[in-house]
């Protein structure tokens, strides 16, 4: 039976294996590749998206339990991906190889929808599931202060 | 010897920089409108640029871009001498093709070795549309200068774009001797342009080894044995082939010896769609002979490595009488250092898609550092001429070394010609931790003697290590002096007597390159040796430091008996000089506030270290807590490069290096119990996540007059080492093994 669900304001229905990962239906089957696969056991984040709002690893999610609920990928976040968490990214430089950085730039807009102002600490807790193997955290950190409207 | 070894040895001497001396020129002359498929409104003056008649400048980038900030600093160079506008210039991606010259994106070689060739570039395409003006106005040459895009005579005030000089460019010959500009007048060289993928990056289309999809495409996910060099007694496919969406399971060749970049076996299980794929590989049931490293266990050969170091080795330099020094001293220490085999683990596993055209050859993508080492090795597996294999070469989702290896790429093109379709490989993370081409396992010992007034008097140092090269021979025995050439043999201290001798081990799985490679273990020793030298002379070890760079200088361990490759560039150009070595000590201990009062529990240590032809300084500051656990604070690094093209690339690289050096000083570490890997992913090979990083990575570029060094690779050797030191001074405890973990601290 086909599984149905919004994908970035889209309806989809597809036909698949109820078990297979939302992060496999959205690449592979909806074919949209900018989640990304890291690690296949929701260890590192590079496959954040939202499901009604809350950041999930979509490499440990069944496409099943999407029914019925809204996924928002990075292609969907913004009309012209000038949210303000994209744009900080750029100011900053953020990227180096990019990979992660989907997955980095889901977590912090679900991070600055839950707290506008958040602390360093803040900032540490919400991103410590997504790893960066560049190294771009200090960066990342700033472009959060950034876009929640602080100095950096 | 097969065409296949042939190939390899050759692609090792290159890369190994045996076989290279100085500086690739890949130029060619004179391609003429419409041929070599440029468009007919448009001039090449050489494989980089091509300028159409619309006015947009398209530049080549002929280096792979995985998060060094290549695809921005390149065309830094050719648009600067080129006197383009950086808003009319499109990168396009190069394809695989030696008329590139080396392509390889390894040893941070990108600006250092091809900084003349793309300023050639841009200054030849300069001097040629200088010339068709010149013709076209009938003034000379000399009276014209280009600008803003644009060719201009002052006198006449005639100006034209660059766009509507190519049909008359496009008549003349490329000028064979190009001046270079005033280095004062340079727009993009040394100025932070934001990345040309920025936007791409944080919208998700950036297009990535894994993200190539083509109608028709099988998804393949591959067993491999788990223990290297085995092969597959017996497959039983039937359970496998009732997935849903499984269409074919294929035995892949057995793997080579050496390896090489060839594919290492298994058996593939293509799909439909990654999922079925993965499903289906866990259907299958294979019996493996599991082969000749079946016993290799990490804890035993660590020990074999140690005994080895222990023993008389086989100099690769020597200055005085280290034996006599040590006989005559009454201050004699020694240290075994050792740190194990690592993984590159960047965040895409290897991935790559290949199809077979009608015509017998095949186009691959892939996420590769290599292109023409692709070509090479996937020509040799499909017996075809490496002209007909095309090689697009993606995003690299971080590289780090793995994705020089051509290996995926090469089990990709297998499964198109097995299959007539095109096919997708992709690693799992499993597969990228359990079957790469690890950093290798070394242990490094090292004697030194001081004498009253603390003075070092001798230093041993033994490197003992499986080498690269047995990767691409069988008969390799022990380091290579490529190797030893990576942080050992430049050892810039000026002790009186010094000897620097190596000893062999043999390898049990597949060895490579990883990110600063062989100066990894050399600097952890060197640095940590020589801080515990400092407290056994009682001196601060910052100040110690300067004492064992001694007089200004330039070090040539030639003078000595070594056999030094210096990166492959030349020490006139590029000197081991200890001015610049104690510039960088100075500096770097000034920005931390070096001597000053330090809260309780905490520390600073210090390691600076030359490699890729920049030196590297680093301060940690470490915090152990109530529990005995150890945090990095804050870290510094100071790189002296000479000339860098984009500042804030370099600032983001040493960034970068700090959280990779700290990965590798906390937490890295692959191990093998009979011949299997016992990590796996993320979880059992940790990495630095936010909440461990430094509260800030405060990095400072030296102003230096000097040709470019590597930037990719030199700030990460220092980090371990200062972060050990800095736990030394926090604790008075002296860790000589990583990673930290290992010692509790952690």
């Amino acid at each position: 039976m086909a599984i149905e669900f919004t994908l970035n304001g889209e309806p989809q229905s597809l036909d698949v294996d109820p078990q297979m990962p939302l992060l496999w239906a959205i690449r592979d089957i909806a074919g949209l590749t900018g989640t990304k696969y890291g690690c296949g056991k929701a260890l590192c984040g590079s496959c954040t998206v939202h499901v009604d709002g809350n950041p999930v690893r979509s490499c440990a999610f069944p496409v099943s339990s999407a029914a019925g609920m809204s996924v928002t990928t990075i292609e969907g976040l913004s009309g012209d991906g000038n949210h303000p968490v994209q744009k900080a990214w750029r100011e900053l430089n953020v990227p180096q190889c990019g990979y992660c950085q989907s997955g980095q730039i889901m977590t912090a807009v679900a991070l600055l929808e839950r707290n506008p102002n958040p602390s360093d600490e803040d900032i540490a807790t919400a991103m410590s599931g997504n790893i960066c193997r560049c190294g771009t955290y200090t960066r990342i950190r700033k472009a959060i202060q950034r876009a929640a409207g602080g100095e950096s | 010897m097969s065409g296949l070894e042939k190939l390899s040895r050759r692609e090792f001497l290159q890369k190994t920089g045996v076989a290279s001396g100085g500086l690739v020129f890949a130029m060619t002359l004179g391609i003429p409108r419409g041929a070599d498929g440029a468009d007919a409104g448009s001039v090449s003056p050489n494989v980089y640029v091509n300028i159409r008649d619309d006015d947009v400048v398209e530049i080549y980038c002929h280096r792979s871009e995985m998060g060094q900030g290549i695809r921005t600093s390149l065309p830094q160079v050719i648009a600067d001498e080129l006197e383009a506008d950086w808003d009319r210039i499109e990168l396009l991606q190069a394809l695989g093709d030696p008329k590139y010259g080396d392509q390889n994106t390894d040893g941070s070689t990108s600006i250092r070795k091809h900084f003349d060739v793309l300023r050639t570039a841009g200054a030849s395409a300069r001097e040629m549309l200088i010339a068709a003006a010149a013709l076209e106005w009938g003034v000379p040459a000399a009276e014209l200068v280009a600008r803003d895009h644009a060719v201009h005579h002052e006198a006449s005030g005639r100006s034209a774009a660059y766009g509507d000089l190519v049909a008359a460019a496009a008549e003349l010959e490329v000028p064979e001797d190009v001046t270079f500009k005033d280095p004062a007048d340079y727009r993009y060289i040394g100025k932070s342009m934001d990345l040309i993928d920025g936007a791409a990056m944080t919208t998700g289309t950036a297009m990535y080894g894994t993200d190539t999809v083509m109608s028709g495409m099988l998804y393949a996910s591959i067993e491999r044995c788990p223990v290297f060099g085995g092969t597959a007694k017996s497959i039983d496919e039937a359970a496998a082939l009732k997935v849903k969406g499984v269409e074919k399971v294929i035995r892949m060749p057995e793997p080579t010896s050496p390896p090489a970049y060839n594919p290492i076996g298994g058996v593939a299980v293509l799909a439909s769609n990654t999922w079925s794929a993965e499903q289906g590989r866990k259907a299958l049931a294979v019996e493996w002979d599991t082969g000749l490293n079946a016993e290799y266990d990490s804890e035993s050969y660590r020990q074999q490595l140690v005994d080895t170091s222990h023993k008389d080795g086989k100099t690769a330099l020597n200055r005085g009488d280290v034996n006599a020094a040590f006989e005559n001293s009454t201050r004699v220490i020694e240290a075994d250092y050792y740190a194990p085999h690592l993984s590159h683990a960047p965040m895409e596993p290897p991935a790559a898609t290949a199809r077979m055209h009608e015509d017998g050859s095949v186009e691959i993508w892939a996420a590769t550092q290599d292109p023409q080492s692709v070509q090479g090795t996937v020509a040799a597996l499909l017996e075809i001429d490496k002209a007909q294999v095309k090689v697009n070469v993606t995003l690299l989702g971080g590289a780090f070394g793995r994705k020089s290896k051509a290996d995926f790429s090469a089990e990709a093109a297998w499964l198109a010609k097995k299959t007539g379709k095109p096919v997708k490989v992709s690693w799992s993370r499993e597969d990228d931790i359990r079957h790469g081409y690890y950093h290798s396992v070394s242990a490094q010992y090292l004697k030194g003697a001081l004498d009253d007034e603390g003075n070092a008097t001798a230093w041993l140092h033994r490197s003992v290590f499986p080498s690269i090269g047995s990767t691409f021979s069988a008969e390799a025995a022990g380091p290579g002096n490529f190797e030893l050439s990576l942080g050992m043999l430049d050892n810039p201290y000026a002790i009186p007597n010094m000897r620097l001798e190596s000893g062999d081990a043999k390898a049990h799985v597949r060895i490579g390159w990883l990110r600063s490679v062989c100066n990894i273990y050399h600097a952890f020793a060197i640095c940590g040796f020589a801080d515990e030298m400092a407290h056994e002379a009682g001196a601060d070890p910052r100040d110690y430091l300067l004492r064992l760079a001694g007089q200004s200088r330039k070090v040539n361990p030639a003078d000595h008996g070594a056999e030094y490759s210096n990166y492959g560039q030349s020490l006139d150009a590029h000197p081991i000089d200890t001015a610049r070595y104690k510039a960088v000590v100075e500096k770097v201990s000034a920005m931390a506030g070096w001597g000053r009062d330090m809260a309780d529990g905490h520390g600073l240590g210090i390691a600076v270290h030359r490699s890729f032809l920049s030196t590297v300084g680093t301060v940690a500051e470490v915090r152990v807590d109530a529990k005995g656990k150890l945090h990095v604070e804050e870290l510094w690094l100071v790189i002296d490069a000479g000339l860098v093209v984009n500042p804030d690339r370099v600032v983001a690289q040493m960034e970068g290096a700090g959280i990779f050096g700290m990965s590798l000083a906390l937490h890295g570490e692959i191990t093998a119990k009979d011949g299997v890997i016992e990590q796996g992913n993320y979880d059992t090979y940790p990495v630095i996540r936010m909440s461990e990083a430094p509260k800030a990575i405060n990095v400072h570029i030296m102003d230096v007059d000097a040709p470019p060094g590597g930037v990719g690779e030199p700030g990460v050797p220092p980090v371990a080492p200062a972060i050990v030191n800095a736990y030394f001074a926090a604790t008075g405890k002296r860790v000589r093994e990583l990673p930290l973990k290992k010692a509790g601290v952690v």
